[in-house]
């Protein structure tokens, strides 16, 4: 009897584990089409978390041939997003999570736990403010670093715009007095509008751009869970853009299904927003691709009742077909995991001429597929104003031979030069990539070395 | 009860006796709970019944291995127990039910639905019949909460 239901039960558990490894090659994944395995989470999530040991003296990320990498800036606390200014000033984004998540499943501690390695201790220094460096003659090395706003509430997109810096806290839009050229800031913030945070917060970056003509901001706001699993009231005005009347304060849905978008930014010369979206865990190392797309208006991207377009979660209650089949596919795949948090589209030249107008995105990199995936800075092509081409990596070396991590990037910018800024939250630094080579002497054989 | 008293039961077991008699019930009431809660989570997708279930197993899990441990020095400590058929069978099926339900708490951490219908439902089940076969069992095992002196002295 007993070795029956032990038959019974071994039969139960390889049901548990079985169906197929999603053994797939990830550069499949890239692109409009990727290729989408069956889900398949197995008994445990696989996860695969480097050590944080931060980057040594002398240690720098690795640039493909013929451009050149150097710390902007270093002995930073977290940064997140790097907001270059007309005159050359570089305002660096310090940002940790504020929240404290509630302690609703007996696994939370457990991933959270998992997620703070991952992060390492993000600087020792104060985080959550706005520091303002300055590099007059534009060679790299800023000549001086001043803190323009603190005491701010897990800050992270930030605009300059009609004699404002708007910054998005993650409970609140919030704006400031500012000219370019100020080191500081003491004028009081006034609040915008609230935006949608505690008592969860879970994807708490809000990040934010504004529309080219200036009338209009956009933010973006994650969701409050991986695939609703706390329900649907805690995903209300989540998972969304917002676009936002910088004047009132007043909001309406841009677009929704997006389950935690950053990296907001109108591709250049036009009204088309884009964004980069980090899509759901826990139905395997392959699933689901994290992806670049166009934000269309009053879009419906399928989070958390589908994904890449029309596939159903099959973890949601309820199921809302209604909205599966309004679900739109997004542009262009990353593969799964990589974590995207920030997106430019290259507006300089200093960079030869395939750069003009891709896209480079900042990839945090992952945690939860036994192949780490991510950790770099990838440049996707563009023509005629679309994606064309797989990634290409741009800055990589984040995770070292030893398989440690040294950084992860996450904000990417362009600087008044030309040059490439990357902040790193990992390795408290901003990197900056400049081309080492004269743009006239280019020759054809470099540009397609890497 | 008299063979209770049986003179070769260890110091150690006249404690461990009492202690696992004392808390096996606990991962028992707890398995069956989340099988309700399952049950409910089932018809209605609310997902507090989830979490309900998952805390109820992870309690279960903590109280059953503390029991386990209880039971496995009982075991090797006490001779009534160890030369007693029905106390490995009863033994067995309380670690098969523990076992069943540390894969069900790691079945239970998936994000909704798919963490109870099927496969968290059936080894709900499959994990609370074992714990209620353990419970049939106990009755028989020769376990007791009165250690072997007391025993005797109570006897006329």
């Amino acid at each position: 009897m007993p070795t029956r239901k032990l038959l019974a039960c071994a039969a139960v558990l390889a049901l548990a584990s079985c169906g197929g490894s999603q053994k797939i090659d990830p550069e499949s994944q890239f692109g409009p089409n990727p290729n989408l395995p069956e889900p398949h989470r197995g008994l445990l999530p696989q996860m695969h978390i480097p050590n944080v040991v931060g980057w040594k003296p002398g240690q720098a990320p690795t640039v493909p041939n013929g451009f050149k990498i150097q710390a902007f800036a270093t002995g930073l606390s977290s940064p997140r997003r790097v907001y270059p200014l007309p005159n050359g000033d570089v305002i660096v984004v310090e940002s940790k999570q504020t929240a404290t998540e509630p302690l609703d499943r007996p696994k939370r501690p457990i991933i959270g736990w998992m997620i703070s390695r991952a992060h390492g201790p993000g600087g020792e220094g104060p985080s959550n403010r706005l520091v303002l460096l300055r590099d007059a003659n534009g060679d790299g090395k800023p000549e001086s670093r001043s803190v323009l706003v603190d005491h701010l509430n897990a800050p992270f997109g930030v605009v300059a715009l009609n004699g404002y810096l708007y910054v998005a806290d993650t409970d609140a839009l919030l704006r400031f007095p500012f000219t370019p050229g100020q080191t500081a800031i003491t004028a009081p913030a006034e609040k915008v509008t609230d935006l949608p945070a505690g008592p969860i917060d879970h994807h708490w970056t809000k990040d934010l751009t504004a529309s080219p003509d200036g009338g209009k901001l956009y933010v973006g706001i994650g969701s409050n869970s991986n695939a609703m699993e706390r329900g649907e009231t805690a995903e209300y005005e989540r998972a969304q853009i917002w676009e936002v009347d910088p004047a009132t304060g007043a909001h309406r849905t841009f677009a929704s299904g997006l389950r935690n978008p950053n990296g907001l930014t109108f591709y250049p010369g036009s009204n088309t927003l884009w964004t980069v979206v980090n899509e759901r865990d826990e139905l395997g190392p392959n699933l689901v691709p994290d992806y670049m797309t166009s934000v269309k208006p009053g879009a419906f991207y399928g989070w958390p009742y589908s994904y890449w377009g029309q596939h159903v979660d099959p973890r949601v209650r309820p199921q809302r077909p209604d909205l599966v089949r309004k679900a739109i596919m997004p542009d262009y795949s990353l593969s799964s995991h990589v974590a995207p948090l920030g997106l430019i589209f290259y507006s300089g030249s200093q960079f030869p001429a395939k750069f003009a107008g891709g896209a480079f995105i900042g990839e945090h990199g992952s945690w939860n597929r036994p192949d780490l995936n991510g950790y770099r800075v990838v440049f996707v092509r563009f023509q005629n104003g679309r994606p064309v081409g797989d990634p290409e990596n741009f800055v990589w070396g984040f995770v070292g031979e030893d398989g440690n991590a040294r950084g992860r990037p996450v904000g990417v910018a362009v600087d008044r030069t030309g040059a490439l800024l990357v902040a790193d939250d990992v390795g408290n630094t901003v990197w900056r990539v400049s081309y080492a080579a004269k743009p006239f002497k280019v020759s054809g054989a470099q540009m397609t070395s890497f | 009860m008299a063979e209770i008293a049986e003179p070769t039961r260890s110091p150690v077991a006249a404690v461990t006796g009492p202690v696992y008699l004392l808390l096996f019930p606990i991962p028992v009431v707890c398995f069956l709970g989340a099988l309700i809660t399952d049950l409910v989570y089932s018809s209605d997708a609310v997902l507090q019944w989830l979490f309900f279930s998952e805390w109820l197993i992870a309690a279960g899990l903590v109280f059953g291995l503390l029991a386990a441990l209880a039971a496995l020095v009982e075991l090797i400590a006490a001779e009534p127990l160890r030369s007693n058929i029905v106390g490995w069978g009863h033994v067995f099926l309380f670690y098969a039910a523990l076992i069943v339900e540390l894969f069900n708490a790691l079945v239970h951490s998936v994000d909704g639905w798919t963490a109870v219908v099927p496969t968290g439902l059936i080894l709900s089940i499959v994990g609370s019949i074992l714990a209620l076969a353990a419970v049939a069992t106990v009755f028989l095992v020769p376990v007791t909460w009165v250690p072997a002196r007391e025993v005797r002295r109570a006897n006329p």
